[in-house]
C-alpha cells in the first residue's frame, strides 16, 4: 500500500465517529484517550463495522464506498488486525494458527514466508503448542505472525501493548521495532499511549470524540 | 435371565443399526439447519425452526402417520423415490431409521444450534481478517469449537432413536427381522401370552445396551475435553 483515504462517518449511542484520513505508508499512530472511537475505526477499515457512510480506498481499489452500495466483505480486504485480545483460535496449534491466513486467503506462496515470521517473532520453540499454554506476551506475538502470514496489504494493529504487564511490553517492543523496519509493511497502530510510538510513527493522527484533532 | 438366543441378538444388533443410521445420516442435514438457525437472517427462520421442532410436539403416531403417507409406496416422495432410484422406505429397516432419524433430529438440532450460538463471534470476526470465506469459517473454526455440542447432539438422538416407538410401529410396522426393533419387540410380547420370560430377557438387553452408550458417550466427551 501506498495510500489510504478514508471518509468514515458513525453514529452509535454515545458517540458520533466522523473522520478523514489520508495516509501514506509507513507507520501511522492513532493516538487518543479510550473512548475516542479508534477501535471502530479500525472495525470499519477492516470490514467488521459497516457504518452509517463510508468511503474507503486502498492504492485506488475501492473497498467502500456506501453511498453506492459498495462494501468489499472483510475476508476480501487483505488487511491484517492484530486485535486487542489476541484472539487465538484455541483449537489449534501455534502453528496452525500461523497458517491459517495462508490456508484460507489462496495466497500461499506470496509475500513473506512462515520460516521468516517464525524467526522474526522468535516462535519456534512454541509452534506445537496450543493457544491456552501460551503467556500473554507469546499470544500476542503468535498474533502478529498470524495477521502477516496472511499477506496484508495493511496492518492493524489495536493497542498491541495493551493488557501487557511492563516486563512483557519489553518483551514484544523489539519486535515490533524489527518488524517496522524490516518488513515495509503499512501499519496504523492504535494506542492511547504516546511512549509507545514516539520515535516510530511516521504520522500521528490524533483521535478525540470520534474526530481527529 | 441369562439365555439368549441368536434371535435377541439379532434384534439388539438391528436396534443399533437403525439408530446409528439414522443418527449418523441427519447429522449433515442437522447441523445444516443449526447454522441457518444460529447464525441466519433470512425470512422464514421463524417457520424452520417450528417445522424443525413439530416431531417433538406432534405425538409420535402422527409423525408416522406423516412419514407414511410421504414416504410410503404411494406417498409423494416415496413413491418417486422408488420410480426413480428402485428405494424404498416402506416396510424396511430404512424406514425404521428414518423415524428414528426424524423423531431425533429436533433434540439434535437443539443441540448443536447452542453450541455454534455459543461459539465467540470474534473468533469468526478474526477469521474473516484472515482471509477466510464465511464457508470456511465455518468448517474451519464455528464447527470445530461446537464439536462437543454436535457429539452430544448425536447422543441424544441416538439415544431417541433407540427408544423410538409410535412413529416407527405407524410407519414401517413390527417386522421382526427388519422393522422390529428392541422397544416393539417387547412391546410384541408384553402382548402375547406367555411372552413375559422373554420380554424379560429382551429388557435385561435393552437396558445393557442404554447403559453401554451412555458410558461411551460419556468417555467420548471426556476425550474431547482433554484434548484443548
Amino acid at each position: 500500500m501506498t495510500s489510504l483515504t478514508a471518509e468514515i462517518r458513525h453514529e452509535f449511542e454515545r458517540l458520533t465517529i466522523d473522520i478523514r484520513l489520508d495516509l501514506g505508508g509507513g507507520l501511522t499512530a492513532l493516538l487518543g484517550p479510550s473512548g475516542a472511537g479508534k477501535t471502530s475505526v479500525l472495525n470499519v477499515l477492516a470490514g467488521l463495522l459497516r457504518p452509517d457512510s463510508a468511503r474507503i480506498a486502498i492504492d485506488g481499489t475501492t473497498l467502500a464506498d456506501t453511498a453506492r452500495g459498495v462494501w468489499v466483505p472483510a475476508h476480501e480486504r487483505r488487511i491484517g488486525y492484530v486485535f486487542q485480545e489476541s484472539r487465538l483460535f484455541p483449537h489449534l496449534t501455534v502453528r496452525q494458527n500461523l497458517a491459517f491466513g495462508r490456508w484460507f486467503a489462496g495466497r500461499r506462496d506470496a509475500g513473506i514466508g512462515m520460516d521468516e515470521v517464525v524467526d522474526l517473532l522468535g516462535l519456534r520453540a512454541l509452534l506445537t503448542r496450543h493457544p491456552a499454554r501460551l503467556s500473554g506476551g507469546e499470544q500476542r506475538r503468535v498474533a502478529l505472525g498470524r495477521a502477516l502470514l496472511s499477506h496484508p496489504r495493511l496492518l492493524l494493529l489495536d493497542e498491541p501493548l495493551g493488557s501487557l504487564d511492563v516486563a512483557r511490553r519489553q518483551e514484544i517492543l523489539p519486535y515490533l521495532d524489527r518488524l517496522i523496519a524490516e518488513l515495509r509493511l503499512p501499519m496504523i497502530y492504535v494506542t492511547h499511549d504516546w511512549a509507545e510510538i514516539q520515535g516510530r510513527a511516521q504520522t500521528v493522527v490524533l483521535m478525540d470524540h470520534g474526530r481527529a484533532s | 435371565m441369562t439365555d439368549w438366543t441368536a434371535s435377541d441378538l439379532e434384534i439388539v444388533r438391528l436396534s443399533l443399526k437403525v439408530a446409528t443410521v439414522g443418527t449418523v445420516a441427519s447429522l449433515p442435514f442437522a447441523i445444516a439447519a443449526a447454522v441457518l438457525l444460529a447464525r441466519g437472517r433470512f425470512w422464514g427462520r421463524g417457520l424452520l425452526n417450528a417445522l424443525v421442532h413439530l416431531p417433538l410436539v406432534l405425538p409420535p403416531v402422527v409423525t408416522g402417520y406423516l412419514l407414511l403417507r410421504l414416504f410410503g409406496r404411494r406417498g409423494v416422495v416415496g413413491a418417486l423415490l422408488e420410480s426413480a432410484l428402485g428405494f424404498t422406505f416402506a416396510f424396511r429397516w430404512t424406514g425404521a431409521a428414518l423415524a428414528a432419524a426424524v423423531m431425533g433430529f429436533p433434540l439434535m438440532v437443539r443441540a448443536i444450534r447452542l453450541a455454534i450460538e455459543g461459539v465467540d463471534r470474534r473468533l469468526e470476526e478474526t477469521a474473516a481478517t484472515l482471509g477466510a470465506n464465511p464457508w470456511w469459517t465455518m468448517i474451519a473454526v464455528t464447527l470445530p469449537l461446537a464439536l462437543p455440542g454436535v457429539l452430544s447432539g448425536m447422543v441424544v438422538a441416538f439415544a431417541k432413536a433407540l427408544g423410538e416407538f409410535g412413529a416407527t410401529i405407524t410407519f414401517v410396522s413390527n417386522i421382526p427381522g427388519e422393522t422390529q426393533t428392541l422397544a416393539l419387540a417387547i412391546y410384541s410380547l408384553t402382548q402375547a401370552p406367555g411372552g413375559d420370560a422373554h420380554a424379560w430377557r429382551l429388557v435385561w438387553l435393552s437396558l445393557g445396551v442404554s447403559v453401554a452408550a451412555l458410558l461411551v458417550s460419556e468417555a467420548l466427551a471426556r476425550r474431547i475435553e482433554r484434548r484443548r
